[in-house]
């Protein structure tokens, strides 16, 4: 018999006081992102063609919210109210539903190149909405948006019927998503050389880049919930989550109902996407970067990370939106011109200092 | 509580990779899986640990069906270790052990410092206290694996199931895996590849060939010469010590002596 004796090792108390700090620091992140976050979608009210005191600017949400009473210009509290707070909070939504999506998709597919847009979405969205802007789908009674959303279910669900028989592995749907999107893309440029007009070709090409323009209060009113909902069916998901952090295999011998979590969490990451796109157009970068920058602030536990990644992605996307309307006089900019522009080399920063991908 | 195979296949599509495995794991025993590559050990273990459904048959837990406790449940009595299983996330050593805790939380049972004790008490069974705030980037193969068994530890199983553990080990850190794994106060079953440790280690011995069990005994009944020849092509002398322990003994150059393999069940 070969015998052994355990070693007794004295057991290590909990170090509770540096687990309260970390606890700390990182609420401390979340809330200072919170009150970024108002900050940033106040500024966006005030910042624009035509400049307006951030004084006016509460003033004018006080009197909305609360009837307070401010005396505010009409034409002033009309931008701000019907235009750039409605602006704000989409860009707002949009941001943070996107990067959620992005950080879902990477811990599930356990893939850190993975992004919203794996799944087909942004390319179906293009399709759809070219086929309504050029080809006259719907005979007018369809809008953009309407459009953007059935082409990006369309192409999600060929992506998923594409993973289903490829083994419904992390690797099937990554490659079914390129498969999906390279289709979609093509039909879209395909429908754009052969049926558009210079100036539709240029109108689309704006709208696939991102474009907040046209955004009001009912855009609001579907957005801001859908993201909500979004976070936190995420949230509820989030010690799932954590447990794919060896694989599929090791999650499911920790108890973790995996196909259950693929199915509703990839549903999910669909539909905020899909929702997103259809308003505002495809905008890149956020989805698939945003949660790596909020890894290096607050670490891979998805409870915090789930809801860090939003906030930043949130405040990320309104700041974008600001910088894309006082770039250029009297130009506003493709959103997702200035995702990048400003993006890449923050991430290029991050990415050297805090080795977030190793 | 135990754990038991009645006449177990799984298939992987239309192909049949284990089929008719009856097992049933002796509390507090180690019972050390043996067989040639692609004979079903870890699709075995994997039925066995209840990660996989059985196609055929059926895989029970303290007498009752898999299927009927639930996965979370099962993980509260069951710890697997993979044969491989790494990361790119940046988590340290505790965060890595403290997912061990998962079956036990929810939204209403949340971290503890109860499930801080249990993921310390762990950390100590596998030597790695000291470790606990290290990235997991940063370890040895064989640090990695004790880590890994930590985190089946701290899902507090009744049975321990480990496939091929020392893989990519070298052999001192092959040797004290194993030691540790068996002053642990739990029952294993292990996959092992070398067949002088599960010689050393094992109480009982089952022996897989061609997706089927074709034998399980002590260490003395399974490892023959004959069996050593007709599963694994080798030829080898067994030498019993004065504790009873079989030691093998290879010979090179004659493995094409031994009788072509029997017809794999495909």
């Amino acid at each position: 018999m070969f015998e052994t004796t355990p070693v007794q090792q004295p057991v290590q108390p909990p170090r509770q006081s540096l687990a309260g700090r970390a606890y700390l620091v990182r609420a401390g992140v979340s809330l200072g992102a919170l009150v970024l976050l108002v900050g940033v979608i106040a500024m966006a009210a005030a910042k624009g063609e035509t400049h307006i005191p951030l004084g006016t600017v509460l003033q004018t949400i006080a009197n909305h919210l609360w009837q307070a009473g401010y005396d505010v210009d009409p034409i002033d509290a009309g931008i701000i109210w019907n235009y750039r707070i409605s602006r704000a909070m989409v860009a707002a939504a949009c941001g943070a539903s996107l990067a959620l999506s992005g950080a879902v998709l990477q811990a599930l597919l356990r893939n850190s190149l993975a992004d919203p847009y794996l799944l087909g979405i942004s390319a179906g969205a293009s399709t759809g909405a070219v086929s309504v802007a050029i080809l006259g789908f719907g005979a007018g009674m369809v809008s953009l948006s309407l459009g953007a959303f059935v082409g990006a279910l369309v192409a999600f669900g060929f992506v998923a019927l594409l993973a289903i028989p490829a083994g419904r592995g992390a690797g099937a749907i990554i490659l079914a998503g390129v498969a999906g999107s390279q289709l979609f893309n093509a039909l879209t440029s395909f429908i754009v050389t052969k049926a558009a007009t210079a100036d539709e070709a240029r109108g689309v090409m704006f709208w696939l880049l991102g474009n907040l323009s046209g955004v009001r209060w009912p855009d609001v009113y579907l957005a801001l919930p859908v993201a909500v909902i979004g976070l936190l069916v995420c949230l509820w998901y989030s010690r799932a989550l954590d447990a794919f952090t060896f694989g599929v295999e090791s999650a499911a011998s920790l108890g973790v109902p995996v196909r259950r979590v693929y199915v509703v969490l990839i549903a999910i990451a669909a539909s905020m996407t899909a929702v997103m796109v259809s308003i505002v157009g495809a905008i890149g970068f956020v989805g698939l970067v945003i949660p790596h920058a909020a890894r290096f602030f607050v670490g891979t536990r998805h409870g915090f990370l789930l809801p860090a990644s939003a906030l930043i992605g949130a405040v990320f996307l309104v700041a974008a939106d600001i910088v894309s309307r006082i770039i250029l006089d009297g130009q506003v900019l493709p959103i997702g011109v200035i995702t990048a522009l400003i993006g890449a080399p923050a991430f290029a920063i991050i990415l050297c200092h805090g080795r977030v991908l190793r | 509580m135990s754990l038991e195979l009645r006449n177990v296949g799984w298939n992987a599509g239309f192909k049949k990779i284990i089929s008719g495995v009856s097992l049933r794991v002796t509390r507090g025993e180690f019972l050390g899986v043996i067989g040639p590559n692609g004979s079903g050990k870890t699709s075995m273990m994997s039925v066995l640990g209840g990660i996989r459904a059985p196609s055929t048959g059926q895989a029970l837990l303290g007498d009752q069906p898999m299927k009927k406790i639930g996965r979370r449940n099962l993980a509260r009595h069951i710890g697997f270790v993979e044969q491989q299983a790494d990361t790119i996330d940046r988590i340290t050593v505790r965060d890595a052990v403290a997912l061990g805790r998962t079956p036990y939380l929810s939204l209403l049972t949340p971290w503890s410092g109860h499930d801080d004790a249990i993921v310390c008490e762990a950390l100590a069974s596998v030597e790695m206290g000291p470790f606990a705030d290290r990235m997991w980037h940063t370890l040895s193969g064989g640090e990695k694996q004790r880590v890994h068994i930590a985190r089946a530890l701290a899902q507090q199983p009744d049975f321990l199931l480990l496939d091929e553990p020392t893989n990519h080990l070298d052999i001192h850190h092959q040797l004290g895996l194993l030691e540790l794994v068996r002053a642990l106060p739990v029952t294993v079953v292990a996959a092992l590849h070398d067949l002088n440790h599960a010689a050393m280690f094992c109480d009982r011995i089952a022996m897989m060939d061609g997706g089927k069990l074709i034998a399980l005994g002590t260490p003395e009944q399974i490892l023959t010469s004959q069996n050593l020849r007709d599963v694994f092509g080798v030829a080898a002398e067994i030498e019993i010590d004065d504790q009873g322990r079989c030691h093998i003994r290879y010979h090179a150059g004659n493995q094409k002596t031994g009788p072509i393999k029997k017809d794999r069940v495909a």
